[in-house]
């Protein structure tokens, strides 16, 4: 294999590794158009191994959820000192989970919607009826539950009556083992990606999310056509630029690396709350940053053939493994 | 300057799909499948059939043969109606289980899925009523999702269809001024039931249906695979003109091949023959002529036996399994062939939302409600035993059966029988316990 080689690695066994699978075809299929030798693999038990016997050029990890984006897989190429796109295990691990990052961004001065993180465990212990009783005393009605960590929108969902709850709960509890329960804001959802560049990190295009289902949930998102976008977005000027700006400082204060796509909601007032910050976003043909990337006059292949440059780049100088 | 807004869904052409392509849609549970798939995960989700012990050498040399020998012809265009002397072999195959057919009758398809799909594609027009045991095979409630048609599913028990739930169900159709037009069943080793229609209610079944001048298209792909007796004769043997029998080669041979027949009425497999022209022009020639040399070449009966003494293995390490693990509020059927047992879980669980914690606990099993055209079937799950070796079976019915303490805990938590916690129903009201 030679020193150029990218890897993309794709798979794994979490929840979303037919979402990862895509995402991997797609980029490694957008590498060779930008004229850069690329092949997918996934992860197995002979990763590490493979990693050192064959030293690729470069990895680009494209695992979402568990492994792919908590910064143990980052751990992995960081033992392997082999150079790789994206965030530091601990910048990944900080902003994979969503409680954390969300205290991280309101400490930033970033809105975010009130919530409460407890585990499975704690209901348990404690008892439900009078946790869950004290939850929409706290927070109102309505909320979202979801996972506090994953992605694809897996385990999450709306709860318009305390009745409700109890489902949502369960359903958040078979994707992982605490739930993030908050208050869920009415507006319009926006995507924003942010791209280190050599000038330092730059937003790419805003993207607003319209549903068809009126839910942008896993089928919404990975069903061509079930989900309408719009880019650039039709916000007012004022709430798109506040959207570049917490992007850029979720970016920033959780030392994310490369690339990273913020979630987020605009208000009826324009306020910007944020949701979660993706390190490994969604690349396949119904995911929001390749459009993002396109609106943004740029290429996808040749974008990431940028970032394996960087971090090629970041691994010839000895910054290729920060400690975190 | 700012650039002008656009609105895309990322698919040029969401607008021209037709309209029976709306329920396909990307979904959590399918993508979980994409890792019960890996090695990690003991899967008793797919009917893949074991063929392992296929005499490989054996088989090669019939094809290389074949291949040398007839190469020209396998390679060529056949007929729409499939190689009469492999349907000379079918009608042998079909005689065990108690049918004299003449190949004129016989269109071979490919798999007894497109059997399916033509018997479908002749008989329902959007909007018609198919019935159809509760629970159902998957396949088929695909098929006639394509063709738009209205599934009626009738009650099963531990001896089959219910004759008496059919008949309230025809009334019922009759009711609203309504014709099914026709029963599909699987009578052996049902998929995903794992029970067999009782000669008895066999019986009462085809007297029913003439009655109503209902036809039925018997699905039999796991016939030859009993583990204790005999073949019970096929319904198509005691009702010639009533009947559409669908067979396969797939569980008794080899899936590759992709050879299966509709054995059918004389007016119907003329309707049939030119469906099949229509969809393939003929089915794989070269299959059909593989399959028919190795029914001439090789002990077919006894690889058959063989296969089926593996799979009563299977199913045996199976049912010792879930004797040790599963809890003793949930209950299954025991098979007498076939590759499948329906499990009816604990009180209260959904088998789809206990999906992502058992891929979590590297199991992987078919939720109930794929089985179901209407959405019911949540409380129910298939499992398979006949790919995974005894010990990896075992293991998998033992890692399931921790997914399933937990989620009982869970729902404990939260009140398992709240509103709202499940979609499980039991109508129509089978009983497969």
């Amino acid at each position: 294999m030679t020193r150029h080689h990218v890897v993309v690695l794709a798979g794994g066994l979490s929840h979303e590794r037919e979402v990862s699978l895509r995402s991997g075809r797609r980029v490694a299929g957008a590498l060779i158009d930008a004229g850069v030798e690329a092949t997918v693999r996934d992860v197995d038990s002979d990763l590490m191994s493979w990693l050192r016997s064959e030293r690729p050029g470069c990895v680009l990890p494209l695992l979402h959820g568990a492994t792919g984006e908590d910064g143990s897989l980052r751990e992995i190429l960081e033992l392997a000192s082999v150079p790789y796109v994206g965030s530091t295990p601990g910048a990944a691990r900080l902003a994979f989970d969503k409680p954390i990052a969300k205290q991280v961004l309101r400490q930033s001065g970033v809105q975010t919607p009130a919530s409460v993180t407890l585990p499975a465990d704690t209901f348990r212990e404690v008892g439900a009826a009078v946790v869950m009783g004290a939850l929409v005393d706290r927070l109102g009605l309505p909320l979202f539950v979801k996972p506090a960590q994953g992605g694809s929108a897996l385990g999450g969902s709306a709860v318009h009556s305390a009745d409700e709850l109890p489902a949502a709960m369960i359903g958040c509890f078979a994707y992982g083992p605490v739930a993030l329960v908050e208050t869920l804001v009415v507006g319009v959802e926006v995507s924003v990606p942010v791209l280190d560049t050599v000038d330092g990190p730059r937003t790419l295009s805003p993207v607003e999310i319209h549903p068809a289902s009126g839910v942008y949930d896993y089928t919404a998102r990975y069903t061509a056509g079930a989900t309408e976008f719009v880019v650039p977005p039709e916000l007012p000027s004022r709430a798109v630029a506040a959207c570049r700006r917490v992007a850029l400082t979720a970016h920033d204060v959780l030392g994310l690396r490369d690339l990273s796509r913020s979630d987020l909601i605009v208000d009826a007032a324009g306020t910007v709350w944020f949701l979660e910050v993706n390190v490994a976003p969604g690349m396949t043909e119904t995911s929001l940053v390749p459009l993002s990337i396109e609106e943004s006059g740029l290429d996808l292949g040749q974008t990431c053939a940028g970032l394996c440059q960087r971090a090629v780049a970041r691994a010839s100088v000895g910054d290729g493994a920060p400690k975190s | 300057m700012d650039r002008p807004t656009r609105q895309t869904r990322l698919n040029g052409f969401v607008d021209g799909y037709a309209s029976r392509t709306s329920q396909m849609k990307a979904s959590e549970i399918r993508a979980l499948f994409a890792v019960a798939s890996r090695p990690e995960v003991v899967s008793l989700a797919g009917g893949m059939p074991n063929i392992s012990g296929l005499p490989l050498d054996a088989v090669a040399a019939t094809v290389a043969e074949l291949v040398l020998e007839r190469g020209a012809a396998a390679m060529q265009y056949g007929s729409g109606q499939g190689d009469p002397t492999l349907r000379s072999q079918i009608c042998e195959v079909m005689r065990l289980e108690g049918i004299r057919a003449h190949p004129d009758d016989v269109v071979v398809t490919v798999g007894s899925q497109q059997a399916l799909d033509l018997v479908t594609r002749v008989f329902c027009d959007p909007g018609d009523v198919v019935i159809c045991e509760a629970p159902s095979y998957v396949g088929a409630l695909g098929v006639f999702s394509a063709y738009e048609c209205e599934v009626v599913h009738v009650a099963m028990d531990g001896d089959g269809l219910q004759p008496t739930a059919l008949r309230d169900t025809l009334q019922a159709i009759a009711a609203v001024g309504k014709r099914a037009k026709f029963l599909y069943t699987i009578p052996n080793f049902h998929n995903p039931a794992g029970v067999t229609l009782t000669a008895e209610r066999r019986t009462q079944v085809l007297d029913l249906c003439r009655d109503s001048d209902l036809l039925v298209v018997e699905d039999n792909p796991y016939g030859l695979l009993g583990f204790d007796d005999e073949p019970i004769p096929s319904m198509r043997a005691t009702e010639p003109e009533g009947v559409v029998y669908l067979g396969s080669f797939s569980k008794t041979f080899a899936p590759g091949f992709r050879v299966g027949w509709a054995l059918a009425p004389h007016a119907v497999r003329e309707k049939l023959v030119l469906a099949q022209e229509s969809a393939t022009l003929c089915p794989p020639t070269f299959s059909q002529l593989a399959v028919s040399a190795y029914l001439s070449g090789h002990d077919w009966h006894r690889q058959v036996k063989e296969f089926s003494q593996m799979y009563r293995d299977r199913r045996d390490a199976m049912l010792a399994a879930l004797d040790e693990y599963f809890p003793p509020t949930a209950t299954w059927t025991v098979p007498a062939g076939g590759f499948y047992v329906w499990v009816t879980l604990p009180p209260g669980l959904d088998s789809g939302a206990m999906l992502p914690p058992a891929v979590t606990a590297r199991v992987a099993y078919v939720p109930g409600t794929a089985f179901y055209a209407d959405g019911y079937g949540s409380s129910c799950l298939r499992l398979s035993y006949c790919y995974p070796p005894p010990e990896r079976i075992r293991e998998g019915v033992r890692r399931l059966a921790g997914v399933i303490g937990e989620e009982l805990e869970l729902r404990e938590t939260f009140g398992a029988n709240r509103p709202g916690l499940s979609r499980g129903s039991a109508r129509p009201n089978t009983d497969l316990t």
